[in-house]
């Protein structure tokens, strides 16, 4: 009754590839927009931002970059901490080394460097697939945390790779409150998400989803599965490395090789696996879920009335991960995004029930 | 409308008629082909030509190569010896990016759709090749990308009214029923603009008034797109039909090379395949 | 030159322990054309079922046990979890087994305890001098690792002879082949699934039992045991004598990195060398030393 298409006829070809097609949508997404810009700021708690929503923002964004290779490009990857370090160490650098490097450019350097680094691991692929890329990647992964802690070069000179960022300002702002934070993460999210969004949509999204569904129909066709693959591996570490920057500076303020291991790596995989492959809504549902997780399992025997240990929780944490990656695989392999589109579909019929 | 989508502009010096004559240069050429896979020998010694705007069919039993045959052709398995002359090039090595860059399209006897993307993705993704934005204009989207986008989406649609698959433009294309997907299958080799048509078993599995549909879409990418095509077929009853000259493989070996009515009183060709009313007694 | 002795056995004992977690998964992928990455995990949940067990039992029954209890487990993992995903995506499948290492990670330290656990059994501590007559200070090699090699040696061939030669054996390989074709020639899927994860337990448990012999039972058995994955790339996903060749191949080649090379990088080569090894081979030659040819068909 409320969420209808009636009368929303498209006449031009842009309006009918707009990311909102439903006018329902645009309102819902304005109305989430307005309150993420406006209302959290002026009402959320420092605990909100600072353990909830500035973690969900970065995680987000991480979730989007390995969704990119791996939900669009059909490429697994089992090494995203390692991408993720290789932006934050290198954005630590750029800082440190070069006086006076605004951080906005630091950060769009480190996400290139990272996005190097990324096409060099992901030359494999090119002849490579599936559980053997999974080893490449997971090289990545190991090698990262090694040189990260055995190169001192790398950290300016830290025996054991622990760093800390440097001050943080934007235009001489100065980002040191939680808010301030949360709205340079939030804007950065914004405008990265957007920029794959349209990626996603155009012709790069149709070469990456090709090659990942027939990729040698794809090379008939024209598209070379070669550029489709190292485009994705480029793209995906170029918005992780930033995604771990920010998460080295914003989040973390001081961090060790061990911040990005492949507990990082697998949580991630977890993410858009549970939120949905391909899809950048999914990026954003897995990213919460994850985050809210643990908050949740910790509340719990306390809400239960049942004492419980913080190994305890852990050990919860781990099955609850288990049961639900096999979940989501059996029931709805395409994630809670789908589920979110299906409620969407039933609403638009409601109240009728078909 | 009809400027939105023209024939691909030919190189060569000489007029582009349709109709086959003796002067103009085959478009494609076939010399000595040899294929083999291992000990088995998938193709012996196969030439012929074809010429510029002609519906060549490819004719034979089950296993006689014609698939391999346009896998050679548009690159897919490289044969041991033989001579590819596409559109008077002699080209040593052919591969799948160089055929399609070339003008050489196809479709396939399974389906070699990409099953987690709608129609319009599909046929969408055969323009690739015509798409020249990079990476940092499609990010930005507005401006040239959009710009590009649009028109493309003009020409897919010109293709998508000819097919008549409107109605299932945004469906996941693995949802359509088989004779759907070989229309949306046709639709992406159209889409690349290909000089050279290659269709493998367009009217498998389809019944009657399907196989018009098809006949009637191949006749016209050749009117309206100004394709040469060639095809693998096994209902004689399209094949006289559609073609204007026809090749008749058996286990590998070229055994005709002629105008369909010829081709059905060859006594080897009905031997080998098309059988007499003798023999069903 | 004892030294270099020592090294080179001392990384052919660890190739042993790696050749037989790498076992497990050849085995799984095998028959059911699964990787199974709960196979470290599935070793830390064995290893703590049994020394727990030992704590209250003499060390073959808490043995016996803890094998009833992996079949058990290869029961449910395919009542649960691999029936529902039959002809689903390598990848999908892959996916379902890293949320059955969490899942066991977690269960077996809740229900077992997360400390570290010693298993005794009842081996010589002691290493035997050898070849002091031969070469100059002898060559020092521990008995636990000589008995270790011994047995799985002794288990791999016991595998490799049952697969070769036996009914269930063919019809491992068949499921491997193609699920749906298997059970179309009425090879019962679920029996034959259960039959392998079993078994694959059984490798786990020996594994671990060997392995926690040595260093004691802990979390980070599961992590070793990812160490697998190269072992298994290298020596090819389908062959046991790939796993094993693999494995010596990745131990030998570890320690020695990490003597001879660490030194000049700074140390900790091992955490890596594996994985650029495997690598390496990949690019030459994708399927692995032993293993077969992948081909797409168009």
């Amino acid at each position: 009754m409320f969420y209808r298409e009636n009368g929303q006829f498209k006449t031009s070809y842009v309006s009918d590839t707009q990311i909102f097609p439903i006018l329902q949508d645009r309102w819902f997404v304005a109305a989430l927009l307005a309150v993420a810009f406006v209302a959290i700021p002026l009402l959320g708690s420092d605990y909100l931002l600072r353990a909830l929503l500035i973690p969900f923002l970065i995680l987000s964004l991480a979730a989007l970059g390995l969704n990119v290779l791996v939900g669009y490009c059909g490429q697994i990857s089992l090494g995203t901490g390692a991408f993720m370090a290789v932006g934050a160490y290198a954005a630590f650098n750029l800082m440190v080394r070069i006086s006076g490097l605004p951080l906005l450019v630091a950060l769009v350097l480190a996400g290139l460097i990272a996005a190097v680094i990324g096409m060099v691991f992901g030359l494999p692929s090119l002849r490579i697939r599936g559980l053997y890329l999974a080893v490449a990647t997971l090289a990545a992964q190991f090698f990262a945390d090694w040189v990260f802690s055995h190169v001192p070069w790398l950290t300016n000179g830290s025996s054991s790779g622990s760093v800390t960022a440097p001050n943080l300002q934007v235009f001489g702002l100065a980002i040191d409150t939680p808010v301030r934070k949360y709205l340079f993460c939030l804007a950065i999210l914004c405008v990265l998400a957007l920029a794959v969004k349209n990626l996603v949509r155009g012709r790069k999204g149709r070469e990456w989803m090709a090659t990942r569904d027939m990729d040698v129909a794809a090379s008939v066709i024209g598209i070379s599965p070669v550029r489709a693959k190292l485009s994705a591996f480029a793209v995906s570490s170029f918005i992780t490395g930033i995604a771990g920057a920010l998460w080295a500076f914003v989040h973390l303020g001081s961090w060790e090789p061990a911040a990005f291991n492949i507990d990082v790596s697998l949580k991630l995989l977890f993410m858009i696996i549970i939120g949905g492959l391909g899809s950048v809504m999914g990026s954003f549902f897995g990213a919460a879920f994850i985050v809210l997780l643990p908050i949740f399992l910790n509340q719990l025997p306390g809400l239960l009335g049942i004492p419980a240990s913080t190994s305890l929780i852990s050990h919860l944490e781990f099955m609850t991960f288990g049961v639900l990656i096999v979940v989501f695989l059996i029931a709805e392999p395409h994630g809670l995004a789908a589920l979110w589109n299906t409620a969407k579909n039933k609403l638009r019929l409601w109240p009728f029930p078909h | 409308m009809a400027a939105v989508l023209k024939p691909a502009p030919m190189p060569a010096p000489d007029a582009p008629t349709p109709a086959p004559a003796a002067e103009p240069a085959p478009l494609l050429q076939l010399q000595g082909i040899h294929l083999r896979f291992g000990g088995i020998k998938a193709l012996q010694d196969i030439g012929f030509d074809v010429r510029r705007g002609e519906v060549r069919a490819i004719i034979g039993p089950n296993g006689a190569g014609k698939s391999s045959l346009l896998n050679v052709i548009n690159g897919v398995y490289q044969p041991q010896q033989g001579q590819i002359i596409f559109d008077g090039q002699p080209l040593p090595q052919m591969r799948p990016g160089r055929a399609a860059r070339l003008g050489i399209a196809r479709t396939f006897q399974n389906l070699a759709l990409f099953s987690g993307m709608s129609v319009l993705d599909n046929i969408m993704a055969g323009r690739n090749l015509h798409m020249r934005r990079g990476l940092l204009a499609q990010m930005v989207r507005l401006g040239p990308a959009l710009h590009e986008e649009v028109a493309n989406r003009q020409v897919v649609e010109r293709i998508i009214d000819f097919l008549e698959i409107q109605a299932w433009r945004k469906v996941p294309v693995g949802r359509l029923p088989y004779g759907l997907q070989k229309r949306v299958d046709l639709g992406r080799a159209l889409a690349m603009q290909p000089k050279l048509l290659l269709l493998d078993e367009p009217m498998a599995g389809m019944n009657l008034e399907e196989k018009e549909d098809m006949s009637r879409f191949i006749l016209e990418s050749r009117e309206e797109f100004g394709a040469t095509i060639v095809l693998i077929e096994h209902d004689m009853g399209v094949v006289m039909d559609l073609s204007d000259r026809v090749v008749v493989l058996d286990y590998g070996k070229q055994i005709a090379d002629d105008t369909p009515d010829a081709v059905r009183n060859d006594p080897e060709v009905i031997r080998a395949y098309l059988g007499t009313a003798t023999q069903q007694e | 030159m004892g030294f270099l002795i020592e090294t080179v056995i001392a990384g052919l004992m660890s190739g042993v322990l790696y050749a037989l977690i790498a076992l497990g998964f050849v085995l799984i992928f095998k028959a059911s054309g699964v990787f199974n990455f709960a196979q470290g995990a599935m070793v830390l949940f064995a290893a703590l079922a049994m020394a727990r067990l030992q704590e209250h039992m003499p060390w073959p029954l808490a043995f016996a046990l803890a094998f009833l209890i992996m079949v058990m487990l290869a029961w449910l993992i395919e009542r649960l979890v691999l029936r529902h995903l039959v002809n689903q995506h390598g990848v999908t499948l892959l996916m379902a087994t890293l949320g059955i290492a969490y899942f066991l990670e977690g269960l077996g330290q809740m229900v077992w305890g997360d400390d570290i656990y010693p298993i005794n059994l009842g081996l010589p501590k002691q290493p035997t001098l050898v070849l002091d007559k031969v070469i100059p200070g002898g060559v020092l090699i521990s008995n636990e690792d000589l008995i270790a090699a011994i047995s799985a040696a002794a288990l791999v061939a016991l595998l490799t002879l049952f697969f070769q030669k036996s009914g269930i054996g063919r019809a491992l390989r068949a499921v491997a082949d193609d699920h749906q074709a298997a059970q179309s020639i009425g090879i019962p899927l679920s029996r034959m699934w259960v039959i392998v994860w079993a078994i694959a337990g059984l490798v786990a448990l020996v594994t671990g039992m060997i392995w926690g012999s040595k260093l004691g039972v802990q979390f980070s058995l599961s992590l070793i045991a990812l160490k697998g994955l190269p072992v298994v790339i290298l020596g090819g996903l389908t062959s046991v004598p790939g796993a094993i060749v693999g494995g010596l191949i990745v131990g030998l080649g570890e320690k020695l990195a990490e003597v001879y090379l660490g030194p000049a990088l700074g140390g900790g080569i091992e955490s890596w060398f594996a994985y650029l090894l495997a690598l390496v081979v990949l690019l030459i030659r994708p399927q692995g030393l032993f293993g077969e040819r992948i081909i797409d068909r168009v």
